[in-house]
């Protein structure tokens, strides 16, 4: 038989708010254990939440980029559960009334055709802390610096048939949420993280088979390597006779594999009722149009600017809009004079290695996009060859930011050599040289050229424009 | 005996330099000291750090300072946290808490110079109508050391009955102000929900709580909800008002009635309560000041214990999942997993009362009863909201007894939770409603304390108040002092 998998996710996005949802504590990564956890993060007797705004307008941001309904008025509920590092013994989260409803994202998988998955609501949540088993032998130490973090939990329908569509997805919510300002986008630092509930179904069938959902992933290849192995494993459990059971299941990347973390049968009856310390949010039209005001061009018209309006190909369009940095450094070098096709490749080329071999984000980028623009408009204008346009890369990506592209040009003796005299007497001198090859080139063994051509350039240490060589060379015959 | 001053008496004293507040302060704790072990109002007194305070607002006087709260003692109940000093909400629970941080009604009296001399007793959680759920003991009502002071802030009420101290806060979620008040013989005040803040006011029923002032007259009450009340940031449910009536009345006091009132007696209120002939000779002199009455309906008042017991339960029980032994409060010995540290430190740290409405609000909440109970109950409460709105149409305030009876004997109802509950038939309906009401004196019935309650229209404290301000200029019922009567 032939099976057909079903996928949604649940993405919890980290917003990237300097203060907690609910308390004024900071959000800052890596402090000391509990070091960011303020009265009202502890739970102590008699604290109040206090909405964070800006969590809000984040929330908002992220509902308009996806086009989704914005309810003007929305209800925090609280959730009930008892948990070490969950200190009001409830998490204040969006139950019935989320602030953003129905919209969608398209996704491009990296093999097969663009689709698009919608998205059920997202909604606004706290986070809790951290429960950290193997610090203290036979005890838990509980760091609540997380608690109290503003979550917006991005609910996809289950529109993905394949582990590759769920991990194309949760890149493109990763992209988006990076376009918009409202996530670092650090995984490693559980920025971001999703759940996925998967089953399968015999090919054709219109029913769901019973589902499973895999907690707590935190990076793109586990995503589909987790959906891919519980894919596989409802497949087994099903061909042979038996059934899936709706469970919570853990991945464990070191053993590729998902384990019954527990069952669904036994979960909590989470009592979600509406918080009585915090009144309904409501916000106005007012609001949402000037967020709407301010939201950037988002990946899919940039990436279509891209290929339609700058000739580049789809694979480069993609790459580059694919990451708000990217897309920035990228125009911010066409502004200051670049030609897109060059600049891309020296992105996806040059500059991309460089950092990547040295850990460091394009933000941070020695050679900053007006230097590269400088450098494309040096190759263009012919004073650089791309021999000495990499070697003029590599004075810049030690010199920084502040280099002065035309001076390490000079002092470099990087310039090409487009003096038609001095060329003329190195060909002249070559053909001298070498009479039996030019007599062949004469004869018409074209492969001569190159030979010519590259005497030049050695000549000149690559610094001959080779259309001008070219030129010269068939001049002489 | 009328050695007791009121805080009004006590500010034109510090103002005419006739005593100063480190005298005021240590009268009062002398008081304390001599008659408390009988009465057990105070769980915590902070003798010293209030004759700090008091020296500091001497000292403040000399330098020119004329604000009228300056130095005035007074107590908080002990459901407000306060810096540096146990806290206990009455539980075991938190017989160990020390609140690191101080609640805003805590902060806004230390900030206009009042000076706290302690933490009044209290019904455990501000669960009960009789000050017997407390950890620390039962607390004797001052005019008969066999009765009951009322609850949940039994503390405060009986500490400003015996003249221990001229105000006291309190909170009210289902009538814990004001039914201790009419059981004590004193002046209690539920402000509108949302007039003063909640934060550090340790949580029972959130959307119901609420703090207000427990004095003798109606002027200290006006005084101290002066200083008490306000917007706070920190508080997403306390509201933004502009009413310059409030500031007016610290330093003006109360102002007069400009005109005669016409007054509801909703009629569902008057069918089973002692002590009418009290009721209907306050009804006969506020007639004679010229007030008009007139019979009105609430008709869903029946339902209004049902609802509170159901919502105030169903908030209680995740207000209190805090209290799990893990990060304060009481811990049970050697925990042997998760599971074991929550049920034992719960179970030995909350009393019978508070488990009872622990248990009714997990239930209410519970998936397959959510939509029968807590749902149906707020579609009541918001009839019950709409039948004061209508009567708010014909009249000004309403007029009703505050309790059913008089104060009970202790141990009279500790058997029968729903007798208990009775208790708060009058006061409850305007919590569920957010509206202000208080509770005044207006006789005896049996030599016991009788109280008559004024329900107003939100945020019309001011009507309520003048009132009553004009109801203590005809009548001495609120002056009465235990041992007068007997």
């Amino acid at each position: 038989m032939s099976w057909e998998a079903v996928i949604g996710l649940e993405i919890h996005v980290q917003l990237a708010t300097q203060s907690k949802i609910f308390s004024g504590a900071s959000t800052a990564y890596g402090a000391a254990p509990n070091a960011q956890a303020c009265n009202i993060d502890l739970g102590l007797p008699g604290v109040l939440p206090v909405l964070n705004e800006r969590a809000v307008e984040m929330a908002v941001r992220f509902g308009l980029a996806i086009g989704a309904q914005i309810n003007l008025h929305s209800i925090f509920d609280r959730k009930n559960y008892f948990y070490a590092d969950l200190p009001k013994g409830y998490q204040i989260s969006q139950f019935e009334t989320p602030i953003v409803g129905a919209g969608s994202i398209t996704i491009t998988p990296e093999s097969g055709q663009p689709r698009t998955v919608g998205i059920t609501r997202a909604h606004l949540e706290e986070d809790a802390g951290k429960s950290i088993h193997d610090l203290f032998s036979g005890q838990t130490a509980i760091d609540l610096n997380r608690t109290g973090t503003p979550l917006l939990e991005v609910v996809s329908e289950p529109d993905m048939r394949t582990a590759q569509e769920a991990s194309a997805y949760f890149r493109q919510i990763h992209t988006l949420a990076r376009y918009i300002g409202i996530c670092d986008g650090n995984l490693a630092e559980g920025s971001m993280r999703c759940d996925a509930n998967v089953s399968v179904r015999p090919q054709g069938q219109t029913e769901f088979g019973e589902r499973t959902e895999i907690k707590n992933i935190n990076s793109f290849r586990f995503v589909e390597q987790a959906i891919e192995h519980e894919i596989a494993r409802q497949i087994d459990v099903l061909e042979a006779g038996g059934k899936v059971h709706r469970e919570t299941r853990l991945y464990d990347p070191d053993k590729d594999e998902t384990r019954s973390m527990r069952s669904k049968e036994l979960s909590n009856d989470y009592r979600y009722f509406p918080d009585p310390d915090l009144m309904p949010l409501n916000i106005s039209e007012a609001f949402v149009e000037q967020i709407r005001s301010t939201l950037p061009e988002l990946p899919d018209a940039r990436c279509a600017r891209y290929i339609n309006d700058l000739d580049l190909t789809p694979a480069d369009a993609a790459n580059i809009s694919s990451d708000i940095d990217r897309a920035n450094y990228f125009d911010q070098a066409l502004v200051q004079g670049a030609s897109a096709k060059q600049t891309a490749n020296w992105m996806m080329g040059e500059l991309l290695a460089h950092l990547n071999k040295h850990g460091i984000g394009l933000v941070d980028s020695p050679v900053t996009p007006g230097l590269l623009a400088q450098l494309i408009q040096r190759i263009d204008d012919g004073t650089l060859s791309s021999k000495t346009a990499k070697t003029l890369f590599e004075a810049l990506w030690e010199a920084g930011p502040a280099a002065d592209v035309d001076g390490l040009i000079e002092s470099l003796n990087l310039a090409q050599v487009s003096d038609d005299g001095a060329l003329t007497t190195i060909v002249d001198d070559l053909i001298a040289a070498h009479p039996k090859q030019f007599e062949e080139l004469r004869a018409g063994k074209e492969k001569m050229l190159g030979f010519f051509v590259g005497q030049v350039m050695k000549a000149t240490q690559g610094k001959a424009n080779p259309q001008q060589v070219n030129e010269i060379i068939r001049s002489r015959l | 005996m009328n050695d007791v001053l009121s805080l009004r008496d006590m500010s034109r004293a510090l103002s005419q330099g006739d005593v100063s507040s480190v005298e005021l302060v240590q009268d009062h704790l002398a008081r304390i000291n001599a008659t408390d072990s009988s009465l057990n109002s105070f769980i915590t007194l902070t003798a010293d750090a209030a004759l700090a305070q008091a020296a500091a607002a001497d000292e403040s006087r000399a330098a020119g300072d004329q604000r009228p709260a300056l130095g005035l003692p007074i107590a908080h109940k002990d459901i407000f946290c306060t810096a540096g000093v146990l806290t206990t909400a009455g539980s075991k629970m938190l017989s160990n808490f020390v609140a690191p941080y101080d609640a805003t009604v805590v902060s806004k009296m230390a900030d206009a110079g009042m000076v706290s001399l302690g933490k009044t007793n209290m019904d455990e959680f501000a669960m009960g109508s009789s000050n017997e759920t407390s950890f620390f003991g039962s607390v004797a009502n001052p005019w008969d050391h066999d009765r009951v002071p009322g609850g949940s802030s039994g503390g405060s009420a009986a500490a400003v009955a015996a003249g221990l101290v001229a105000g006291a806060t309190g909170t009210d979620t289902g009538g814990s102000i004001r039914q201790p008040a009419a059981l004590c013989g004193i002046t209690g005040l539920k402000p509108t929900y949302g007039r003063v803040s909640r934060f550090g006011m340790i949580a029972f029923a959130s959307s119901l709580d609420q703090a207000g002032p427990m004095t003798r007259s109606a002027e200290d009450a006006a005084l101290m909800l002066s200083v008490m009340a306000g917007f706070d940031p920190k508080d997403s449910t306390s509201a933004r008002r502009e009413d310059h009536w409030l500031e007016d009345l610290a330093v003006n006091g109360i102002a007069d009635l400009d005109r005669p009132l016409v007054i509801g007696l909703p009629e569902q209120y008057f069918q089973n309560s002692t002590g009418q002939e009290c009721l209907q000779a306050a009804k006969q002199e506020l007639e004679a000041l010229g007030h008009q009455f007139k019979t009105v309906s609430l008709p869903h008042t029946d339902a209004a214990i049902p609802v509170y017991y159901v919502l105030a339960s169903a908030e209680a029980s995740t207000n209190l999942s805090r209290y799990d032994g893990v990060r304060f409060g009481h811990r049970c010995e050697n925990p042997t997993s998760l599971q074991d540290l929550y049920e034992r430190s719960r179970e030995e740290g909350f009393g019978d009362e508070v488990k009872r409405r622990i248990l009714t609000g997990t239930y209410t909440l519970s998936v397959g009863y959510f939509d029968a109970y807590y749902l149906k109950a707020q579609k009541i409460r918001r009839l019950i909201a709409q039948d004061f709105d209508a009567a708010f149409n014909d009249v000004d305030l309403l007029l009703t007894p505050t309790a059913p009876t008089p104060a009970f004997k202790r141990g009279q109802h500790t058997d029968d939770p729903v007798a208990m509950y009775q208790q708060d038939l009058y006061t409850v309906p305007t919590s569920l409603a957010g509206l202000p009401a208080m509770s005044l004196p207006c006789g005896f019935t049996d030599n016991l304390p009788m109280g008559m309650q004024l329900i107003a229209p939100a945020f019309r404290e001011d009507l309520a108040l003048g009132l009553a301000a004009q109801f203590q200029r005809q009548t001495d019922w609120h002056l009465k002092q235990a041992g007068d009567i007997n």
